[in-house]
């Protein structure tokens, strides 16, 4: 049996992603923090999908736990899929370096720490293929996601160099840029429907992206288009806006 | 759920009526107990057609959907209760396991079956849903996770069953899957030219597992076809592909009562009932999705009657009741001119539990787009249901008045004791049951 390693498999859209790699007979390591609480996770897919399915510890932010973590799993994983994110409160995070901290190492290095280690054995192996979940904050700095965009702008970059060095050795790498997702790091907020994404619909996407072989899908798809034209505002104007 | 919480517009499948709601999720049962500070009524999927999962703070169940054991020995299979049945049967009928009792969409919860202790095309012979569930953990309104089940804890158990949301919130339910052969069903269809006719043939049907009419309202007789079947055996499937997967639909694309309002699905029951054989009988085996799910591959049915929404009208009267009060309901819609063209009829059997709908006799369904007379003629006819001795389905009910409900659920009263019992702060409450009084 193929397996998928899922990092932040708590997260809503971790959680449908791995669902969908179970449906197609994968076998699911589901990594979170307190990975104990997953246990009902695996066990339903084992019951509904017929695939073998465990939890791992892993925290994002344990930095020199990651090496080993991938050590540890036998057999090694086909795929692994980087769901974990940390959205943080930008206004805290203006004063409070703490805050700022947690939100840079959640989003961008921990994510390399975690990637480079799963990059390492997949190019040795020649197969394999990764997919990050990074956002559309990413793909221009804002003053409302200062930090977060950021961060998540790094790992865009990351996820691009990591294609551009693992395609020769037949490792394809996926970047995954949702817009809205109506999941528990938006709770509370008022989006508006129509652009925001089930956790369940932006999964499908990103497996839908990832059959097709892309190297970059953002859910929902309008988000293509919205982002082009906030990318292609001049910085004299855009800086005086208040998107 | 934070403190702001946003609220949303949301309505359940009648679209009517549309509400203003604080969503939160169920996600872990920790968090859950800390939620119950404040009024809420646990929501599934929102296939009832009215108001009974509405109200100003609503708990989504959906998160709480996985499958926890399956049992191959027993068929027992435990699961969250925002696992939706579809989940179930897609999962187990290749395994060569059925739902024990479904309502005719897959697209319902388990906690919403067993809260509306929903009935199939099977009553008369295999109860409701809430007869094959073998325990329940019920989250009760200080907090608490309750195990109960017909031995444990009887009363709760007894009290969640068909009770709407009102006495707790399911967290997970054990249910009893049926062994069957194949994924088909043998199906045959059968032309009745009055009320009266179709109604001797469920009589004589009462050995048919699944058995359902569709009456045509127009007709002024109650003309009508009936369905019944049974699961395929393995020699009746012969030479079908054993997955079911790609079905070549072999029977009639059926309509509901819903597409009735366009006209062409009274066309279609025409030529249905015209092509029939004089004797009135074909014989098909089908898929179990087009026989148990007709309509759930036409997604979203439910908007062809607009924004201003629809009720369906679901009325159960006293066997020895049943044909002149359905004639006379009939009647009266006919000369309304309002209701759907065409309506199903099934003959059920005893209901079960304190608030079930189902009792012995007759039950019948229409659909209404809402307009400015609806409610007037809605009222009307409760007035001969009651004088019939029946009562409404509080899955389908948007708008009867607490006097209605009283008559129509003998055991009003006793609930309300039971619900006082578990529920003293009346944290689960519902539109449905503020305007009950329940
Ligand atoms: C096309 C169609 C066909 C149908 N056919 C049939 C049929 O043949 N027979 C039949 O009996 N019904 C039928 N129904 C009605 C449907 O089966 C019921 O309304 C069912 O309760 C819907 O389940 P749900 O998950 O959508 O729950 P909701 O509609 O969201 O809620 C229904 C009730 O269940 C309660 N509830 C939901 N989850 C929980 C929980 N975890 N704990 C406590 N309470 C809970 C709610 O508070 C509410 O009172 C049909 C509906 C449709 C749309
Ligand atoms: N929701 C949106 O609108 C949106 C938009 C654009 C991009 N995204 C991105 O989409 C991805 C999925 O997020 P989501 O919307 O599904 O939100 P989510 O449910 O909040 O998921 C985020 C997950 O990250 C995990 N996490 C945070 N810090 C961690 C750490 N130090 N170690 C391990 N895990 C950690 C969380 O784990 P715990 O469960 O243990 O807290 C949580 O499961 C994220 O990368 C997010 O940035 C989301």
């Amino acid at each position: 049996m193929k397996y998928v390693l899922i990092i932040g498999a708590r997260s809503d859209l971790g959680r449908e992603i791995a669902r969908l790699f179970a449906g197609n007979g994968f076998g699911v390591y589901l990594a979170a923090r307190q990975s104990a609480g997953l246990a009902a996770e695996c066990e339903h897919l084992k019951i509904r999908y017929g695939v073998q399915a465990k939890t791992v510890e892993c925290d994002l932010r344990d930095f020199s736990s990651h090496a080993p973590l991938y050590g540890s799993l036998h057999p090694k994983p086909e795929g692994a899929v980087c769901v974990v994110g940390y959205l943080g409160s930008e206004d805290k995070a203006k004063t409070d370096f703490t805050e700022a901290r947690q939100i840079m190492e959640t989003n961008f290095v921990g994510c390399v720490s975690i990637l480079n280690a799963v990059a390492e054995d997949f190019e040795k192996r020649g197969e394999g293929f990764i997919i990050g979940v990074s956002s559309v904050a990413g793909d221009r700095g804002r003053r409302k996601t200062c930090i977060y965009g950021s961060a998540k702008a790094g790992f865009t970059a990351y996820l691009s160099g990591l294609r551009n060095r693992l395609h020769r050795h037949g490792v394809r790498v996926l970047t995954v840029k949702p817009g809205w997702m109506d999941t528990k790091m938006t709770e509370g907020m008022n989006l508006p429907p129509l652009f925001t994404a089930q956790p369940e619909d932006a999964a499908r996407d990103v497996f839908r992206a990832w059959q097709k072989g892309k190297d970059v899908v953002y859910t929902k798809w309008m988000w293509r288009y919205i982002m082009w034209v906030i990318v292609h505002i001049p910085e004299r104007i855009f800086k005086k806006m208040d998107l | 759920m934070n403190a702001a919480a946003v609220k949303k517009r949301i309505a359940n499948w009648g679209n009517y009526p549309v509400v203003e709601a604080e969503v939160a999720r169920l996600e872990t049962e920790e968090r859950l107990a800390g939620l119950l500070s404040r009024p809420m009524i646990a929501r599934g999927m929102g296939r009832c057609y009215g108001d009974a999962s509405l109200g100003e703070r609503v708990l989504s169940t959906l998160p709480h959907d996985r499958f926890l054991s399956f049992d191959e020995g027993t068929g027992d299979l435990e699961c969250q209760a925002g696992t939706v049945l579809g989940t179930i049967v897609e999962t187990f009928v290749p395994r060569g396991w059925f739902l024990p009792v479904t309502p005719g969409t897959r697209f319902v919860t388990v906690g919403g079956a067993i809260s509306a202790d929903v009935h199939g095309k099977n009553h008369h012979i295999d109860g409701s849903f809430c007869r094959h569930v073998r325990s329940l953990r019920v989250m009760t309104a200080d907090g608490g996770i309750v195990n109960c089940s017909q031995n444990e804890n009887a009363e709760l158990f007894d009290t969640v069953c068909g009770g709407m949301g009102l006495a707790g919130i399911i967290l997970s339910a054990v249910i009893r899957l049926k062994k069957v052969e194949t994924p088909y069903v043998r199906q045959e269809t059968v032309k009745a030219k009055d009320l009266g006719e179709v109604m001797d043939l469920f009589e004589r049907s009462a050995d048919w597992p699944y058995s359902v009419a569709w009456i045509d309202c127009l007709s002024g007789s109650g003309r009508a076809l009936m369905i019944r079947g049974a699961h395929a055996t393995r020699e009746e499937a012969l030479g079908l592909p054993v997955s079911g997967a790609k079905t070549p639909s072999l029977n009639v694309p059926f309509f509901l009562p819903s597409f009735a309002l366009n006209g062409v699905s009274v066309k279609l029951f025409n030529a249905l009932y015209y092509a029939k054989a004089r004797r009135g009988v074909t014989t098909a085996i089908t898929g179990y999705e087009s026989f148990f799910y007709p309509l759930d591959g036409v997604q979203n049915w439910n908007r062809i009657y607009g924004r201003r929404g629809f009720v369906q009208y679901q009325l159960v009267l006293p066997k020895e009741q049943s044909r002149a009060g359905i004639a006379a309901v009939l009647k009266r819609v006919a000369d309304a001119g309002q209701g759907s063209f065409l309506a199903v009829l099934k003959l059920l059997g005893k209901g079960e539990h304190l608030l079930s709908f189902p009792m012995e006799g007759y039950t019948l369904a229409l659909d209404f787009p809402i307009t400015k007379n609806l409610f007037g003629l809605l009222d009307e006819l409760d007035a001969i249901v009651l004088r019939h001795g029946g009562r409404l389905y509080l899955a389908k009910d948007a708008r009867m008045n607490a006097g209605t409900f009283n008559k129509g659920y003998a055991n009003a009263d006793a609930f309300r004791a039971r619900k006082a019992k578990f529920d003293p702060r009346g944290v689960f409450q519902s539109l449905q049951s503020k305007r009950l009084h329940i």
